[in-house]
């Protein structure tokens, strides 16, 4: 009997048109958990570091969590792993949503999508049942629509669909896999699916997900309820409201972007435009999303409501969430929201992640600009700034003409234009489009969250520690008096200590051995999130969370019947977390490729920031070239790994 | 005939408030599982959202009586300009549709209020009070009171698909095997 897994694979040979149902190891449970862990593990010992993002041998795993499926709240995540075509790095976006429990409820941890098909199909998996069925008709669709048109012809109303959009279809590094209001959209999830022909997955599951002892997980969970009642009505004092609460940012509930639009920076990460919220911006940002909102809509077991059902005027319905709510209309440098509301409907049915495809077409509008691209890269294109935005993006997710070029994102985009555009791909961090921050004075803590982790996206690494220093000592007080998530009371000193400015304030405070402390406890919460399954906006990405290292082991062992403290909780997921290391370090990942955006700060300090890593990979128990120690390894059960490093010449004298 | 009191159970549903995380689900089908939360799976759920996302339908529907046979015809709802499904407001487990049946028996499931609980548990587990409980006593006739229970169900169906005779026979064949 197996315990909140379900213990099967799904491997489907897209080439060969053979599917196995195939019975893992139940010690994988207590090597890796689930989720991104085994994942990870199953990349490691499949995938070898030759493989490029559109070989044949590229997996493509779509992961439930360990507990999605089970009644803890908003444990719905899908991790989708795979090569990225932009990073060459292992990329592992999330999605909430509904497909995961369904997974579960189908008999299956994951599905492992092998090799590429001749033509276009869909994968159609309802229990024991599973079918590679043709897809045809469905190519050209967008990505929402055609989740609807399988379950029209499955007759399955009940069916959830992970699929892709045209972008996908013609492997855009940016393209998404988009699934009901949610979406895996960081480094080209939707570009390996194109790649290997296959539109969607479809899932419906009526099977039993067992609790290993049941009651007792209940119990768990009215703790959890009750915290999760009680953020509700009390969101955390003296930070920015979307900081406030629990859950992703609640962006489609929140009206006041007077934050967002004033700190963000506008176009391609450029221009900062600090009295933009006057009256009559607000009064159409707000009237704008006030009537296009039809419903708040959830993910799976959820009680929170971070999308949103948007019918604004003309435009077909669609479901939205986070910030994808305002980047076109920034990047565009476009003062209207309704724009944002009207393109980001044809955004998400082309599939293409919101964060980085802005980028990429304010990147364009910039080199034309610059005389970088030229008027014939421009022929047809219209002179207003909305219209050449949405003819850049039917540009890029068709590959037509300059398109091809920008589909790749800024930074190969820029290397195969040459003269000079390098200098205009100024925001990526290992190949990717960040978010468009720029700021003044270094601060360590971020600093080493951007340079470190496997992740690559700012949002799904930090969290639980506030995002600056209190300026006063009551409100520093106040924040520290209630915070049991905290893994030890001594780490409250250094909140009471850190100022916003002086010499207990950034660059030089938190101490890099502080910040080492920190940001490895923000990075372990996210790895044990993404192994469970569990919305980061729940545990590791907001302030005071309802899931903590104090109920996490209580949880996992009362679902599974393994006995996990902490100490076995944290020793795990760090030996998902250094084999993940090691992974990318295989891929050719080493400490060259650790830095934020040159820009991303004003004031720099290239000898704390060395100190920084330094410190960081010591803590880690990594060499000063970023690359886990044999000791680190073996401590962690993974001497093969350290062998294998070793015979590769990746990892020298130990 | 002698009248007696009863209690009356009320589930007010909020449909507008849903935001269908189908979290009613989880709870009840782990409530009724055997033994009480030893497994979850909302396919045997006695509360199910139905939902049609773009359509802005997200409709919590409880199961009701268990019906022999289907309606002669059928009825489809437009509401706020929503076309709801066909039958798509009918609580029944009817055997034109595979809605509130066990998933591996085909049993029909019904809303047992969860029995023996204070509180029904779809109802403690909707955080968006979706869903609020009601209790109020009413005076009923003595006999009404006696309501047929989920075996007196479970056979009853059985019946109609096998027949009488042959789930007697199977029942004796199987308490001959122990
Ligand atoms: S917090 Fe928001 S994004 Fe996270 S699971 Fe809940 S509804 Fe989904
Ligand atoms: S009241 Fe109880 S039996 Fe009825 S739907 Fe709700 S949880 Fe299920
Ligand atoms: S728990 Fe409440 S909000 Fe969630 S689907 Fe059920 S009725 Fe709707």
């Amino acid at each position: 009997m197996r315990y909140a897994e379900a213990g099967y694979y799904l491997e489907v040979d897209l080439a060969t048109g053979n599917i196995e149902r195939v019975e893992t190891d139940p010690k994988l449970l207590e090597t890796h958990l689930g989720g991104l862990g085994t994942s990870v593990k199953l990349h490691w010992d499949r995938v070898p570091p030759e493989t490029k993002p559109f070989d044949d041998g590229n997996l493509l795993v779509f992961s439930t969590g360990l507990l999605n499926g089970t009644p803890a709240f908003s444990c719905n995540r899908t991790v989708v792993t795979f090569i990225s075509p932009q990073s060459e790095l292992l990329a592992y976006p999330m999605m909430g949503g509904f497909w995961s429990a369904e997974l579960k409820y189908a008999g299956y941890d994951k599905i492992i999508l092998k090799n590429k098909s001749p033509q276009w199909v869909y994968l159609w998996v309802h229990n024991d049942k599973v079918e590679i069925r043709d897809a045809s008709h469905l190519v050209g669709k967008g990505a929402l629509e055609t989740q609807d048109l399988i379950r029209e012809e499955l007759n399955e109303p009940n069916a959830q669909v992970a699929a892709i959009g045209i972008a996908g279809e013609n492997k855009v590094f940016t393209a998404s896999i988009e699934q009901s209001r949610s979406s895996a959209s960081r480094l080209g999830g939707g570009a390996v699916m194109g790649d290997k022909k296959i539109k969607a997955v479809a899932v419906r599951g009526t099977k039993d997900v067992f609790l290993a002892r049941g009651a007792e997980f209940m119990e768990h969970m009215k703790g959890i309820t009750d915290y999760i009642n009680f953020r509700n009505e009390n969101p955390v004092k003296g930070v920015m409201t979307i900081l406030s609460g629990i859950g992703s940012p609640q962006e489609f509930k929140h009206t006041d972007e007077k934050w967002h639009t004033e700190n963000f920076m506008w176009g391609n990460a450029r221009v900062r435009r600090r009295d933009f919220w006057s009256k009559e911006h607000e009064e159409e940002w707000v009237s704008t999303q006030l009537n296009a909102v039809k419903r708040f809509v959830s993910c799976y077991n959820c009680p929170q409501q971070c999308g949103a059902l948007v019918s604004h005027k003309d435009v077909p319905r669609y479901m939205a969430k986070c910030f994808g709510k305002l980047t076109y209309s920034m990047g565009a440098q476009v003062d209207q929201l309704d724009f944002n509301f009207r393109i980001l409907q044809r955004a998400t049915e082309y599939g293409v992640d919101s964060f980085s495809t802005p980028q990429i077409l304010a990147f364009a509008v910039e080199l034309k600009e610059a005389g970088i691209l030229t008027d014939k890269d421009f022929e047809g294109c219209p002179s207003d700034p909305e219209g050449r935005f949405s003819w850049l993006l039917d540009r890029v997710v068709r590959r037509e003409g300059i398109g091809d070029v920008l589909a790749d994102g800024t930074y190969w985009a820029a290397k195969k234009i040459g003269k000079g555009a390098e200098e205009f791909a100024h925001n990526t961090i290992k190949k990717h489009e960040q978010l468009p921050l720029k700021l003044s004075t270094l601060d360590p803590l971020y600093f080493l969250m951007y340079s470190t982790n496997e992740k690559i996206s700012i949002t799904q690494i930090e969290g639980n520690w506030p995002q600056a220093a209190f300026p006063t000592r009551e409100q520093r007080e106040a924040f520290v008096k209630d915070w049991p998530q905290l893994p030890d009371e001594s780490w409250k000193q250094i909140l009471l200590e850190w100022e916003p400015r002086g010499e207990k304030g950034i660059p030089y405070f938190p101490t890099p051995e502080m910040c080492s402390q920190i940001v490895d406890w923000m990075e372990m919460l996210h790895n044990i999130d993404d192994a469970i399954g569990l919305c980061a906006g729940m545990g590791s990405f907001c302030l005071k969370p309802p899931y903590h290292i104090h109920n996490y082991p209580k949880l996992i062992s009362a679902a599974t019947g393994m006995d996990l403290d902490e100490a076995g909780l944290k020793k795990i997921v760090n030996r998902s977390r250094n084999l993940h290391r090691a992974l990318n370090n295989r891929l050719g990942m080493t400490r060259a490729d650790e830095k934020p955006p040159e820009d991303h700060w004003k004031k720099r300090f290239p000898e704390l920031e060395q100190k920084l890593l330094d410190t960081y990979y010591a803590y880690k128990g990594w060499n000063m070239n970023g690359i886990p120690t044999r000791a680190r390894l073996e401590e962690l059960d993974l001497k093969y790994v350290a062998d294998e490093l070793e015979q590769r010449g990746i990892l020298k004298n130990g | 005939m002698a009248k007696i009191k009863k209690k009356v159970k009320r589930i007010k549903i909020d449909a507008d408030k849903c935001n269908g995380c189908r979290s009613c689900e989880i709870a009840c089908s782990a409530f009724h599982a055997t033994p009480k939360y030893s497994s979850i799976n909302p396919a045997r759920s006695r509360i199910r959202v139905i939902t049609h996302r773009l359509k802005d339908i997200w409709l919590p529907v409880f199961a009701g009586e268990y019906a022999p046979a289907e309606c002669s015809g059928r009825d489809v709802y437009i509401i706020d300009g929503k076309e709801y499904d066909e039958c798509g407001m009918c609580r029944a487990a009817c055997p034109s549709r595979d809605l509130f049946k066990e998933p591996d028996s085909g049993l029909p499931l019904k809303c047992d209020m969860c029995e023996g609980e204070e509180k029904p548990l779809c109802v403690t587990w909707c955080l968006n009070d979706v869903l609020v409980f009601e209790e109020r006593e009413e005076e009923v006739e003595e006999e009404e009171a006696a309501k047929p229970g989920e075996l007196d169900l479970g056979i009853e169906s059985l019946t109609n698909r096998f027949g009488l005779q042959k789930v007697m026979d199977t029942v004796a064949r199987m308490s001959r095997k122990g």
